[in-house]
């Protein structure tokens, strides 16, 4: 054992000059805490680098196309093997040209292809997680602070989606809603870029993983509300006769953001991997317009002839994914210091 | 520190009093601020199942009235589960009362709707208990300070800042750290901004709801303090709501004590304190661990309750503490002791009134209520038809030590 005391002399003399903290008064939020913590995770930190990588592949790979880098639609039949299906050379056919190798049976750039398609995928899933958050945070509040007859009411409706046949809906609608969206977006200028029938056939999907994906974000924010809406601060806020909307978006809701963050980042995942088994399904972005599911669904028919055709976009598909709930939660983790992974 | 009115409106402040610790001291010229009169709350209690049928109502205050008069204190204590905290919520008006009046500077505000609530925000505000909930963990100090000031648009943007710092600066807290959230501040820091953000729009009355039990004692004593400070600066009056009687006999010079929804025993500090006529306030001081008497050994016998506080769904008949107290008879199951007053500023509701173990033997009301000493109706009596209690103090009383009437 060491004499006591003595420790405490070296810390003393080692001790940095605390001039910085008594300047800077400026508190750190728990957001602020919880960013410090995120990055000190080594792990959510390599997974949110990749998602960022990911994230910036979708939104250069337009850019790309449209500068004439990338060619995802150009045949290359000359890179075929004699069969005319399977690509030529090994791996399906990965050259410094393609550096993914090329499509069977037509030879497009995979790679192009598959960037293309994690923009599609992207949008498909991030538009319709902002949706779903959208609708499940407000009705989440809406039914946690009232109580009551709305509170009921809220909860019937979401008991009913959860238990509505949603596939069998997802395909019998799918005819005459994508073809009304597809009329009413026809002659709808700013939109005139992209392919009416991938913007229709997108616009479906994302209402659908809206329409049945809101109700758990609804009960998670709900049930925080319910314990919110008991702390004092309410009380107080109430008593300086705070309106309605702002007890309800300035003292609840940064109180049940840290949740609904958490549940977004995996939200992203899933609807991503719903895209392509909805694609799988016939509903969804139709080719040429490449998105993860309709490649995915288009490989299955290669297999045998080009099998690093299948395992490339799943393997990426499956990157997406664990990326992404690696990051999920490790949000989780840094939101929520008491919880242990 | 300057205070500075916020109110455009040139408003009487009562003279400050001499600065100090000290505390604050009945004036019986002063006027009431706020008067309750006979407030009733009755929570309703829901059958479980889709209809959810009412089988029944928490009688959480009923019939309570009292005064409260500027500038002062009027301390309420009693046992958990006895109403003194939802009569605090009712004077701000968290809650809508059942029925009965709270006249706050003359105007009923009992039924008041959200509108003309409004104004009254700015007169009437709330220390709460718990500083760990009452303040939200994602604002600043600053936007939780300052945030009366934004709801009620009394000051432009630019001049909420300085004004946030001058109430952190009044409350004892460095005006530097507006930016600040409140997890990295003490419990008894905590306090003290909550109590800044009931001082910023100059309220005339605080309800301090046990602002001090969550703290610890040193930091009980700075908080009282700076209660007392404000109060002997701002001239506010306070609704103090605390279980502890020692705390509640510093700070206030008039005290209600309750019990099941019911003040049993209401007065000034002096007639409370040392010449309690009600048994369970009897009961209760005798609770209070008293250092100078156990060190002399001269401690007084601890009067123990037995039983505990029935439900306030279905109160005891008659007296409602009848079921606990050792000197109830006959008379206290059958009819319900008025709230009698018995001293210049003291009123009792007990059927036996008198000082610890000097009640008397004959029911003290019978006369009052045109009842036997068993409380059967005497058809030889006449029932006193002014019984109804009033909020504030009579000029004449029931002078029990000499039988007579007392005047003022």
């Amino acid at each position: 054992m060491t004499i006591p005391g003595s420790e405490l002399e070296i810390h003393e003399t080692d001790a940095p000059v605390e001039d910085d903290s008594v300047v800077s008064v400026a508190g750190r939020s728990p957001t602020q805490l919880a960013i410090a913590r995120f990055r000190a995770d080594k792990l959510s930190m390599i997974s949110f680098t990749v998602t960022v990588f990911i994230v910036l592949c979708a939104i250069a790979a337009p850019i790309l196309v449209a500068t004439g880098v990338l060619h995802p639609n150009e045949f290359h039949q000359e890179l075929l093997s004699d069969d005319g299906v399977a690509p030529a050379g090994r791996f399906g056919g990965i050259s410094w040209d393609h550096p993914f190798g090329v499509d069977p049976a037509s030879g497009r750039d995979l790679l192009a292809r598959l960037m293309l398609a994690i923009t599609s995928s992207l949008t498909i899933a991030i538009s319709g997680t902002i949706l779903t958050v959208i609708i499940g945070s407000v009705l989440g509040i809406v039914a946690g602070f009232s109580g009551g007859f709305v509170d009921a009411v809220i909860g019937r409706i979401i008991d009913l989606t959860l238990s509505f046949p949603q596939t069998l809906m997802l395909l019998a609608l799918s005819g005459p809603v994508v073809l009304m969206f597809r009329t009413q977006i026809a002659d709808f200028a700013p939109l005139s870029f992209f392919e009416s029938a991938d913007l229709s056939n997108g616009f479906y999907v994302i209402l659908i993983l809206a329409i049945f994906g809101w109700p758990p974000v609804a009960r998670v924010v709900r049930g925080q509300v319910l314990s919110i809406r008991e702390r004092e601060f309410i009380e107080a806020a109430r008593l300086l006769g705070a309106s309605r909307r702002r007890l309800y978006f300035k003292e609840v809701l940064p109180n049940v953001w840290a949740p609904v963050l958490v549940y977004v980042t995996l939200l992203v995942p899933a609807y991503i991997s719903a895209e392509a088994a909805f694609n799988f399904l016939g509903v969804g972005i139709k080719p040429p317009t490449p998105t993860l599911g309709n490649i995915l669904g288009d490989s299955v028919s290669y297999t045998s002839a080009d099998p690093m055709y299948f395992f490339l976009p799943g393997a990426l598909l499956a990157l997406i994914v664990v990326v992404f709930n690696l990051v999920g939660d490790g949000a989780r983790d840094a939101l929520d210091p008491k919880s242990h992974r | 520190m300057t205070n500075e009115t916020i109110n455009q409106d040139p408003e009487d402040v009562p003279a400050p009093q001499p600065s100090g610790h000290g505390a604050a001291v009945a004036r019986a010229d002063a006027k009431p601020i706020l008067e309750v009169d006979q407030l009733r709350m009755y929570f309703p209690v829901k059958a479980p199942g889709v209809f959810r049928r009412t089988v029944g109502q928490v009688q959480a205050v009923d019939g309570v009235s009292f005064q409260v008069a500027e500038a002062t204190s009027l301390g309420l204590v009693g046992e958990s589960g006895c109403g003194k905290s939802t009569t605090g919520r009712l004077i701000t008006r968290l809650y809508k009362p059942t029925a009965g009046a709270i006249r706050f500077g003359g105007k009923d505000i009992a039924q008041a709707g959200a509108s003309e609530l409004k104004p009254l925000r700015r007169e009437i505000q709330m220390i709460f208990q718990d500083p760990y909930t009452s303040l939200n963990p994602r604002q600043t100090v600053g936007s939780i300070v300052g945030a009366p000031l934004a709801i009620h648009k009394v000051l432009p943007k630019n001049k909420i800042l300085p004004r946030v710092q001058e109430l952190l600066e009044i409350v004892g807290l460095n005006p530097e750290h507006y930016n600040r959230y409140p997890h990295e501040f003490s419990g008894g820091q905590r306090q003290r901004i909550g109590i800044a953000r009931a001082l910023t729009l100059q309220p005339k009355l605080l309800v301090a709801d046990e602002p001090v039990s969550a703290l610890d004692v040193s930091i009980q004593a700075q908080v009282i303090n700076l209660l007392q400070d404000i109060q002997n600066e701002f001239g506010v009056a306070f609704l103090f709501i605390a279980h502890d009687l020692a705390i509640v006999r510093h700070f206030c010079p008039e005290i209600a004590v309750m019990y099941l929804g019911k003040i049993v025993e209401i007065g000034d500090r002096e007639s409370i304190y040392n010449n309690a006529h009600h048994p369970y306030t009897q009961a209760l001081l005798s609770a209070v661990p008293d250092v100078k008497q156990a060190a002399t050994g001269g401690r007084i016998e601890r009067i123990r309750l037995q039983g505990d506080v029935p439900s306030p769904i279905e109160p005891p008949s008659g007296c409602r503490f009848r079921t606990r107290c050792p000197i109830a008879q006959e008379i206290c199951a059958r009819h319900e002791p008025p709230l009698l007053q018995i001293g210049r500023q003291h009123k009792v509701a007990c059927h036996f009134p008198g000082r610890l173990g000097e009640a008397p033997r004959e029911p003290f009301t019978t006369g009052l209520l045109g009842v036997d000493a068993e409380g059967r109706p005497d058809p030889g009596a006449s029932p006193s038809t002014d019984l109804v209690e009033q909020p504030g103090y009579a000029d004449t009383w029931f002078d029990l030590d000499n039988k007579s009437i007392g005047r003022a």
